[in-house]
């Protein structure tokens, strides 16, 4: 890796210049006072400039087209390229969403498909696309769950219940929309405590909020009862679809007892991830709150088309018969890390999981954190698993292989993950600092967080 | 190793009581300002507000995690450590002078729920 660290400014010369535009027709019709005084700070560039600029920073990324990904609730699964291409065809690429209804019959043929495709994998009745990532859903499910007990002048159902292993999004989404948080505990064995469950119940709750499998990558054995309990008392259950890749093709939210769901398209159904990109978390709902999402509250637009067509491709690409297969290659993967390496990293729950697992740190730590190990994972080219999450233990490990990777490359990060704890034992000044072979070594995190510098100064 | 300080009540969620008088004085105890590593924000009530026992008052931020902050008595907060506010970094290198709040306590008895010193230990690892 060619270490590149400029700022586009730094090569900035002035009068350089790499195009021109025509002279400005309107300018003279923008009233005095919304005109800018002061000269617009730009770089001044050349062409050549500009692509190797960013052809540089773009060779020191890290991604799944460049190396194995376990982080642990991503679900960093490979983007396949027939997806590009698909997004990319003309009559989907050039569509504008103010353009006249009869000529988007194609794109809307695709979103009514992919709804179906949806609503058949996960169980639910309708989807509704406007979500744009998995939060967006959460709050988005949330005020459908509010509105449904509205409609029924059900006032009093002001608390949500949430697992202390939860997504950190889940209370807050619930914070936001206004809602107050319950929290239930979970059981030695990771999952949750339906007796701690049954006194939280009554009158003002709202729903529970769960992920299944859950944060440590187990599988809710007692969801059932669970959704019998809360059902019981008039709420409803909402289904954080964060964690569905290993339930894909073979259990549905749905038949779990789930009423409102949402999906990351951006993990579950292969689209691109991460970086802040665009992502999708379209919101199913069953028959009780199907009518809920007919009418479109929020905007007459659909969200982010690109990201529908490239998951629509991928469930196309599987089909029912091996998009169940993603799920338990996904499972086996993890399971096969987790039984490599469990006598040199601390398995706090030693069972069967699901997608994901979590250890809490090395078995003989001598000194060295989980800081330390998910550093030293960079010096040999790995991106670092989930580390600090979930919060239920001090030295959290969350690895995710998903269904991707091939065993030479699992057998690959095995190795390594063994030889770090060799490293441990024989050399932990060595885990101290490193990376050492990266660009960047440890950034100064404390200081960044305590002194932020939020603008750039020109 | 994390240090205890022999005189101090704890609680489970980590916070250390001094007693004085009816008087609670509040912070965090050396284990837990070591578990969670270099704090970067203290979330503290203001004076006045009223804080419940076993009900979260506060928080701490560090690079690695966030915590609640759970007050181990009942009573009206009579003052408290702004200073914690631009020197978040105090928690870490003095734990037990870095005291987050005083509470003025409406039910003493609280305390007998409490842990010495010698039982916290027994949890602080």
């Amino acid at each position: 890796m060619k270490y590149y660290d400029k700022l586009i400014f730094e090569l900035s010369k002035p009068g350089r210049i790499g195009f021109s535009l025509p002279e400005c027709e309107t300018g003279a019709n923008i009233p005095a006072k919304l005109r800018r005084e002061s000269e617009l700070v730009l770089p001044e560039v050349s062409e050549p400039d500009v692509v190797r600029h960013y052809t540089n920073l773009s060779q020191m990324n890290f991604g799944v087209d460049t190396g194995f990904y376990p982080l642990g609730s991503c679900t960093m699964k490979y983007n396949p390229k027939i997806n590009e291409e698909i997004a990319s065809l003309d009559g989907f690429r050039a569509l504008h969403p103010l353009q006249p209804e009869q000529t988007t019959k194609g794109a809307r043929e695709v979103i009514a498909s992919l709804e179906k495709a949806l609503a058949a994998i996960t169980g639910m009745k309708r989807f509704t696309f406007l979500p744009c990532a998995g939060a967006h859903g959460e709050l988005t499910g949330l005020m459908l769950m509010r509105e449904y007990h509205m409609k029924r002048g059900d006032s009093a159902r002001r608390k949500v219940i949430v697992p202390d292993s939860a997504h950190g999004t889940n209370p807050a989404s619930a914070a936001v929309c206004g809602l107050d948080i319950v929290v239930v505990k979970s059981k030695e064995n990771g999952l949750v405590d339906v007796e701690a469950l049954k006194p939280l119940l009554g009158p003002e709750i709202a729903g529970i909020m769960m992920t299944n499998p859950n944060t440590l990558g187990l599988f809710e054995r007692e969801i059932a009862q669970i959704a019998e309990l809360v059902h019981g008392c008039g709420g409803l259950l909402y289904y954080d679809g964060a964690n569905m890749n290993p339930l894909l093709g073979t259990v549905r939210p749905g038949d779990m007892g789930f009423d409102i769901m949402h999906l990351n398209l951006h993990k579950t159904f292969s689209t691109p991830h991460g970086g802040g990109g665009p992502g999708s978390g379209p919101v199913g709902v069953n028959d009780k709150l199907a009518e809920l999402i007919d009418i479109p509250k929020v905007s007459g637009f659909h969200g982010n088309f690109g990201i529908m067509l490239r998951a629509y491709a991928y469930i196309l690409m599987l089909g029912k018969e091996n998009i169940a297969l993603a799920g338990k290659l996904a499972t086996l993967n993890a399971n096969y890390i987790k039984e490599s390496l469990k006598d040199c990293y601390k398995l706090p729950i030693d069972s069967i999981c699901k997608h994901e697992f979590v250890f809490d740190g090395l078995a003989e730590p001598n000194g060295v954190t989980t800081l330390d190990v998910a550093k030293r994972l960079l010096d040999y080219g790995y991106h670092a698993p989930t580390i600090y999450f979930p919060l239920l233990f001090h030295q959290t490990i969350m690895i995710e292989p998903t269904e991707t990777e091939s065993k030479e490359t699992i057998d690959g990060f095995i190795e390594v993950m063994r030889k770090i704890a060799q490293e441990a034992l024989q050399d932990p000044e060595l885990l101290h600092r490193a990376p050492v072979s990266t660009p960047i070594g440890r950034p100064d995190e404390t200081t960044a967080a305590r002194q932020p510098i939020v603008k750039c100064e020109c | 190793m994390s240090t205890i300080k022999e005189g101090l009540l704890y609680s489970e969620s980590h916070e250390w009581v001094k007693v004085e008088g009816n008087v609670a004085v509040i912070g965090v105890s050396d284990f837990a300002q070591s578990e969670m590593g270099d704090i970067t924000y203290v979330e503290i009530p203001d004076e006045d507000e009223c804080v419940e026992a076993g009900e979260e008052f506060g928080a701490l931020e560090s690079v690695k995690t966030s915590s609640e902050l759970y007050s181990p008595v009942s009573g009206r907060v009579l003052e408290s450590n702004k200073e914690l506010e631009d020197k978040p970094e105090m928690i870490n290198e003095d734990p037990y002078n870095a005291w987050i709040i005083k509470v003025e306590m409406s039910d003493p008895k609280e305390l007998d729920a409490l842990m010495d010193a010698e039982a916290y230990s027994a949890i602080a690892k």
